[in-house]
């Protein structure tokens, strides 16, 4: 297995995944099989090629710096799970 | 309502429109008979995640006023449904996840926008794989699509759900969805015609994304007439999205009619290997010789990287996925852990509880892809392999005019076959992913049956040569039946 549950328990917490214990050799086993499976690029002869980001290898358009919308922020708000005050709560960071 | 109302599911788009030009019906009619018929089968098929009846009715009213006045829109009265990944307005906008269950979209998605102004009727919201990860809808929060060839079978994904209803005649078009073949991998399986536009050719804004330089929406319909009628509609520039493209949209109904005579067909060896299936075989080559004989000219071709296309792809679209995921966090919008200790243990929970396991694989082989000491060795490998595989095409479409060949490697499979195994299902989309990676379009249209289950005829062609695919899908059409078989139990 090319990942071991170590491994997988720090992408789990830098993607803030919670994995329950018992999962994480399941999870572990399935990403390996993934991650051997794309292995297979490694063999490509790319050098010189230049990486593709954009399919039409486009580039971002810009737009003039105005405001465009108008305040919505009660719409937006009514699907949060807990407001106050126009404000989204969190629990407390800084004690 | 009179005798020929009874029959007005069988009708495709096409014909419900001049059925409505010439007031045989009205859309209120046709509206009525539609959700009548995904009342009495849509749970079954488990194809909608919401059904938006009153809503529909009154829209269909309004449309029927329009008519009255003289004000008709090119879809004016016609029911359609979206897949659940489209924001719609004041509607549940799931995209098949926990995480977004509760959902309702403040603002309508482009598509959803441009489709109402012209007059189409939204019956509901389709079911689909979580956030378009998945090949057989079986990734769905709600619950795995049936297919209406046979309901232990898969449908495809992602956009199953809205495959099964056009299939099953519940409703004559639905748009979908194609990261790597979500639009046109379950259209084959379901007997039905799957469009992917270009990349930048239909706007992508209000689209929950999955994989940014992959994602377009697209059209699931019974003929390539009724494909090009949506796309007319649905396409073209939208500044609030970054990629869409700024270049005029062709009459795509007018581009239908031409002869094929002269047009080179590119077969690629590379799509005939061990893994197609043999009777998928045999009905390709059949699809094939009819459309030599319409004048067409074969030529077999080599796409010396496609072999690459499914690694590229599982590096590339996990990726994006991972980033867009990112907004996920249980703070703005969407499900929420109970209790949660502190601000990370919110993220981590919310995450854990709203995601379902393909999209937390996806998320995760993501994050590592782009983590420090991996970045190069993965994704910026991915990116370099990406673009010999678009060069493949680009030399390709030098010498041939379209690619024709399988859109799938089998016929629809049983739910549950490909579950344990994260890669037997990405393989799925093994003739459908280079497609995407390039930015082309594609169609996926019925050329017959393996053992009574539908078989798809993949056409790929240039940027922006739609109007070529959709000629070549018609005339097809106009010389063989395939498109118009339904399953018996829903004639």
């Amino acid at each position: 297995m090319s990942l071991s549950k170590d491994q997988v328990q720090h992408i789990a917490t830098l993607a803030r995944l919670e994995i329950a214990d018992e999962e994480l050799s399941e999870v572990a086993e399935k990403l390996s099989r993934i991650v051997d499976f794309v292995d297979q690029l490694q063999a490509a002869p790319t050098d010189d090629v230049e990486p593709m980001a954009h399919p039409l290898n486009q580039t971002q358009r810009l737009r003039p710096d105005e405001v465009t919308e108008h305040d919505q922020r009660d719409t937006f708000q009514a699907n949060a799970p807990a407001v106050q005050d126009g404000l989204y709560l969190v629990p407390k960071v800084i004690e | 309502m009179s005798g020929a109302g009874a029959a007005l599911h069988r009708r495709t788009l096409s014909e419900l429109a001049r059925g409505l030009a010439h007031e045989e019906f009205t859309a209120r009619e046709l509206t009525e008979a539609l959700l009548a018929r995904v009342e009495s089968y849509g749970k079954d098929l488990n194809a909608f995640i919401t059904v938006t009846a009153e809503r529909a009715l009154q829209h269909a009213e309004r449309a029927d006023t329009a008519r009255r006045n003289g004000d008709a829109g090119a879809l004016n009265g016609l029911p359609i449904v979206h897949k659940d990944l489209f924001c719609t307005r004041g509607v549940l906008t799931t995209c098949g996840s926990r995480i977004l269950g509760n959902f309702v979209s403040p603002y309508d998605a482009t598509v959803v926008a441009k489709l109402r102004l012209a007059g189409a009727i939204m019956l509901g919201k389709t079911n689909m794989d979580e956030f378009a990860m998945g090949s057989s809808n079986e990734t769905s929060y709600f619950g795995p699509v049936k297919n209406p060839w046979d309901l232990a079978l898969s449908p495809g994904g992602s956009s199953g759900g809205s495959a099964a209803a056009v299939a099953a005649r519940l409703v004559p078009a639905a748009t979908g969805t194609d990261t790597g073949g979500s639009i046109r991998q379950p259209a084959a399986l379901t007997g039905t015609v799957g469009l992917k536009p270009t990349y930048g050719r239909v706007s992508r804004y209000g689209m929950v994304a999955f994989a940014s330089s992959l994602d377009q929406a697209g059209v699931i319909a019974r003929s390539a007439e009724d494909a090009a009628m949506l796309l007319q509609e649905m396409a073209g520039f939208d500044r609030r999205d970054s990629t869409s493209v700024d270049q005029p949209v062709p009459d795509y109904r007018a581009a239908i009619g031409a002869s094929l005579k002269g047009m080179k067909i590119g077969i690629v060896r590379q799509h005939f290997d061990a893994g197609l299936d043999p009777e998928c075989e045999a009905r390709i080559r059949e699809a094939l010789a009819v459309l030599e004989g319409e004048g067409a000219t074969l030529r077999e071709i080599d796409l010396p990287n496609i072999g690459l296309s499914v690694p590229t792809y599982y590096v590339v679209a996990p990726a994006e996925c991972s980033s867009n995921m990112s907004r996920f966090d249980g703070v703005r919008f969407g499900h929420r852990a109970e209790n949660p200790r502190d601000l990370s243990d919110l993220y981590c929970r919310s995450r854990g509880e709203g995601f379902g396991a393909e999209v937390q694989r996806r998320i995760m082989t993501g994050t590592y892809v782009l983590s420090a000491g991996y970045y190069d060795a993965y994704y910026l490998k991915a990116q370099k392999v990406r673009q010999l595989i678009s060069r493949d095409f680009r030399d390709a479409f030098s010498s041939v005019d379209l690619i024709a060949g399988p859109t799938a490697p089998t016929t629809a499979f049983a739910l549950g076959e490909k579950t344990d195994d994260p890669i037997t299902m990405y393989l799925n989309d093994i003739y459908t992913i280079g497609a995407n990676l390039a930015g082309l379009p594609g169609v996926s249209v019925p050329c017959g049956f393996a053992a009574g289950l539908p078989v798809g005829l993949h056409l790929v062609g240039p940027h922006f040569a739609e109007d070529r695919l959709l000629n070549c899908a018609h005339q097809y059409q106009q010389h063989s039946d395939w498109h118009t078989h339904c399953p018996e139990a829903y004639a």
